[in-house]
């Protein structure tokens, strides 16, 4: 083979790594984002040839054929994945990383040269290194398998509470850090694999539990939170093999989850522990509010919210998870168009738990080819609302909802929403008067200057678009 | 059940209780329509229009009130009107029982059972049927309307090569639906317009309409009364207002008065002084004529020109606008009737339990019923909370101390664990640290719009772990080679579905 020694190894990484830094740095705005999506192709691919040509001694032929076959159903699943399923894709896509994580370390650990390199606090680290990469990369897994079945619905998205679950956990927390060092002595005697799989088990579970427990409207949080410990699992495996790009690649992709994480939860107002500790519209708070008489809805139907919206100057439209459900994105494209060229200014607010996935609803829209130039966040379009004429809803529900700012008790308090109301007229689709995720009944409903139209998204919308 | 649409008698009335599109709405109900031939004419509304709708057409007034259970009209009924109904059938109208006490007993004693829409609770729920805000927002509209047409300028100010016209200065007194549709009427027509009102809560809605809202230096009095009506104010605040009044007079071109207290005179704001002191060619009108009239000067249902000043006292400005009113009050009635027709199938239920149709049934089966216990809500709770303060952030101030102790924390910790570590894993770590704050950087600059594209990405460069498996796969224990062989199958999913992915959502993004 060629002439690869150590140090063009590292310098390999090396640009690996700053590749990687310039990929995530290229997401800033859209304009480089996708120029930062060839910085990470190539950094992958400098890494993968540097260490075939230097580390890789024998068994080719296995490794191409993984590769292409692995490749191969990954671009195949790329290809057909709707953007609608987005956030099912990236979910099954984590718990992959988790899974080779877990993998990783138990073949690190079979290696038998194991305790001839390493002895002393050298060993105990090295097996605490091990210990950890497999339980992250365990709960990555089991825990993205969960998230992946509540988005893809093969697992309702209500909840899942076990009695005494707090302290189910706390259980299983002791007892993996008395099953490490159990593994650690016994490690340090030859042996250990039991107590390395017993915690593999506990792991698992602790995914599943976890991830079980949490509402579907917390999804973009659990996402994120998923997508960060894939990271720290990358991490906790280079730590393990002395490996700096895989500690850096992996801190990198972890603190851009728990950063997103913490966006997410800023954006409902809730503490990222209370969204882990799951449960969401269970406690409490105000739920007998929602029973009073909140007075009475005025229905519309579509051919007169066809003719709201061609006299109006303003339109707003405010996506929500309905749309994704209904796959009504390329009407409401549709309509936007026939608008604009009518002359109606129309811009979408996005708010950012919209959806189930962090961005997710700015996905769909630029899949519908919704130039992105109209499409504003929350912050940026909050105070134009007085101006705007009308404003869709279209399948959202919590985030329009103004008790988050005048009832001090409601479940969703202090949570940052689009302030519709304060506009001429809010249009609000729904299927139905149902209550949404966090289980809060909505004033906007019943202020004055809504109306309701019901019935499934793309429907009404098919039909306002005739109308219009 | 058969409903009947006479035509309205009343000398001057040209509205109609139904339209042919309500009429047609009214079927859906389960009711029959009839209308009286010509009902609808003086509204623009033909009988062929109306045997379109499914309504069938009645020679005389007689044949009406003979065929039909639930008679539909706009005015209350005139003496001949009240004596053809008879016992079961059921008369909705405009009835004002607390002026005409007369008629409210001689209904009672028909045994009929009528409802005024005049007496429609003002609660939220009943909005759809108020009929009286209907109707004030139309005369509201045709009071700038009727003003326009008696004032010899311009609304709106204009600068032409003839010279520059200085637009028309509108005062409107009492912001209630009337003064409000009044204030959006002249200021759409270009006009400068102020508005005065006793209740200080109105101030709002005024000022979102875009016009000026008059303050009167006085303190501790709000005018707001029961149901967001407004009340008798003191002595000392009439005075301070007529001062203000007679401030104004000398300055606006047009004065259009909405002042009403329920169940008074209509109080006496503008003068004979005032109107004096008022421009030639001003005009001035009073929608309170009816009620006697907020000037003094007012000729009731007339024109009357005083000192060079145009009063116009019209008492039927809804009726001006007919084909306009009479949609507006069908629908206001078809609200009604669906609340009186749960069922949908033509059949009447005067549920005495529901608010609306208890407040709006003023005599039922010979017995009266007015007026109502008082509701539970009122319109304008506007005094009641002073708008919830919005929800404090709770967010705690870190404590200085907190942080110290937690930095001094974390930094015993980091010297214990360099003081047993290895320097190899020191390296690692440091090398982790920095990696972690230079995500934290170049995280935060991340669009959020872009935070799906983010996560696919982030997936997809995780997969990194790659070479964990590429260090293992040259292993002779075979177990360890085909883990490896495994792993580097799902990373390799991973990296070529993460990387394509990505680039497929990006590519969507696009100006």
């Amino acid at each position: 083979m060629f002439d690869v020694n150590e140090g063009i190894i590292q310098v390999s990484y090396i640009i690996a790594t700053i590749l990687f830094i310039l990929a995530l740095g290229g997401l800033s705005n859209q304009e480089t984002a996708r120029r930062g999506n060839w910085y990470g192709i190539v950094g992958m691919g400098i890494a993968l040839v540097a260490t075939l040509l230097g580390d890789v001694t024998q068994n080719f032929p296995y490794l191409f054929a993984a590769l292409a076959v692995g490749g191969t159903v990954g671009i195949i699943a790329a290809r057909r994945v709707q953007m609608t399923q987005m956030p099912e894709l990236v979910a099954i896509l984590h718990s992959l990383v988790g899974l080779a994580a877990v993998a990783v370390g138990f073949a690190n650990f079979m290696d038998p040269d194991r305790l001839a390199h390493y002895i002393g606090v050298e060993l105990t680290i090295h097996d605490v290194e091990t210990y950890l990469g497999i339980l992250i990369g365990a709960v990555t897994f089991s825990g993205s398998v969960i998230a992946f079945g509540k988005l893809s619905g093969r697992i309702t998205g209500n909840p899942m509470i076990l009695p005494a679950r707090h302290w189910l956990n706390l259980l299983i927390l002791l007892g993996a850090i008395w099953f490490a060092y159990q593994f650690v002595v016994q490690s340090a005697a030859g042996g250990g694999l039991n107590p390395l799989l017993i915690m593999t088990v506990l792991a698992l579970l602790f995914g599943i539990h976890m991830v079980m427990a949490i509402g579907g409207a917390d999804m973009p949080v659990v996402v994120s939170m998923l997508n960060s410990y894939s990271g720290w699992a990358a991490s906790a495996t280079g730590f393990m093999l002395g490996n700096d790009l895989l500690i850096v690649t992996g801190a990198l992709v972890g603190s851009s989850g728990a950063i997103l994480s913490y966006i997410m939860c800023r954006a409902m107002n809730r503490k990222f522990l209370a969204v882990i500790a799951g449960g969401f519209g269970t406690a409490g708070g105000s739920s007998a509010k929602s029973d009073e008489e909140q007075g009475e809805v005025v229905p519309i139907d579509a051919i007169e919210t066809a003719e709201l919206l061609a006299n109006a100057k303003e339109v707003m439209i405010i996506p929500g998870y309905g749309m994704a459900v209904a796959q009504a994105q390329h009407t409401v494209f549709e309509i936007t168009k026939t608008l604009r060229e009518k002359g109606v200014n129309v811009r979408f607010g996005i708010h950012p738990v919209a959806g189930r996935m962090p961005g997710h609803m700015n996905v769909l829209l630029a899949e519908a080819k919704v130039p992105y130039d109209i499409v504003f966040e929350m912050d940026e379009i909050n105070d134009d609302f007085p101006d705007v004429d009308v404003s869709i809803v279209i399948g959202a529900n919590d985030i329009v909802n103004p008790s988050a700012l005048t009832d001090p008790d409601s479940p969703i308090a202090g949570m940052p929403v689009l302030e519709c109301w304060k506009g001429g007229t809010s249009i609000v689709m729904k299927r139905s008067m149902a209550t949404g995720y966090a289980g809060v009944q909505n004033p906007l409903f019943f202020l004055e200057n809504t109306r309701m139209l019901f019935g499934d998204a793309k429907a009404m919308l098919d039909e306002v678009l005739k109308s219009l | 059940m058969k409903i009947g649409v006479p035509k309205e008698i009343f000398a001057g009335e040209r509205r109609v209780a139904t339209t042919p599109e309500v009429a047609g709405q009214l079927q859906k109900l389960g009711f029959s329509v009839v209308v009286e031939s010509g009902a609808g004419a003086e509204s623009s509304f033909s009988d062929e229009a109306y045997r379109d709708a499914g309504c069938d057409i009645a020679a005389g007034a007689d044949d009406v009130w003979s065929q039909a259970d639930i008679i539909l009209k706009v005015r209350g009924p005139e003496a001949q009107e009240a004596a053809r109904l008879r016992k079961g059938q059921t008369l909705i109208s405009f009835l004002w029982p607390a002026q005409n006490p007369e008629l409210l007993k001689k209904l009672t004693a028909s045994g009929a059972t009528v409802l005024a829409m005049d007496s429609v609770p003002r609660i939220s729920r009943a909005q759809k049927a108020d009929a009286l805000s209907s109707m004030a927002n139309i005369a509201g509209y045709r009071a700038v309307v009727e003003a326009a047409q008696h004032f010899g300028r311009f609304f709106t100010g204009q600068i032409t090569a003839a010279g520059k016209v200085p637009p028309a200065k509108v005062l409107v007194i009492g912001a209630g639906v009337a003064g409000l549709a009044a204030i959006g009427a002249a200021k759409s027509m270009g006009a400068i317009v102020r508005a005065f009102d006793t209740r200080p809560e109105v101030k709002e809605q005024v000022e979102s309409m875009d016009a000026e809202f008059l303050m009167l230096d006085f303190k501790d009095e709000d005018g707001s009364g029961e149901g967001g009506y407004a009340k008798v104010m003191s002595e000392e605040f009439i005075k301070a207002e007529m001062a203000l009044f007679a401030d104004q007079a000398k300055d606006v071109d047009i004065i259009i008065t909405t002042a009403l207290i329920p169940g008074k005179p209509a109080p006496r704001l503008i003068t004979a002084d005032m109107v004096r002191s008022m421009k030639d060619g001003s005009v001035i009108v009073d929608l309170a004529a009816e009620q006697g009239g907020n000037c003094e000067l007012t000729e009731p249902g007339k024109v009357a020109v005083q000192n060079g000043v145009t009063i116009i006292g019209y008492t039927d400005l809804p009726s001006r606008l007919a084909a306009q009113s009479s949609q507006l009050y069908a629908t206001n009635l078809r609200h009604l009737l669906t609340d009186l027709t749960p069922e949908k199938d033509g059949n009447i239920v005067v549920n005495m339990e529901d608010e609306l149709i208890r407040g709006a049934t003023v005599c039922k089966e010979g017995e009266t019923t007015w007026p109502p216990p008082a509701p539970k809500l009122s319109a304008a709770p506007a005094k009641a909370k002073p708008a919830p303060a919005p929800v404090k952030k709770e967010e705690k101030k870190p404590s200085v101390l907190g942080s110290i102790v937690g930095m001094a924390v974390a930094g015993l910790a980091l010297l214990g664990l360099g003081a047993v570590a290895p320097p190899s894993f020191m390296a690692h770590f440091t090398v982790f640290v920095l990696a972690c704050f230079v995500g934290y950087m170049v995280i935060w600059n991340v669009t959020a719009a872009l935070h799906t594209p983010l996560m696919s990405v982030t997936n997809a460069i995780s997969s990194i772990i790659v070479i964990g498996a590429l260090l293992q796969i040259s292993s002779d224990v075979p177990l360890i080679k085909w883990i490896a062989v495994g792993t580097v199958l799902l990373t390799a999913v991973n990296i070529f579905g993460g990387f394509a992915v990505t680039r497929r959502m990006l590519e969507m993004f696009r100006k």
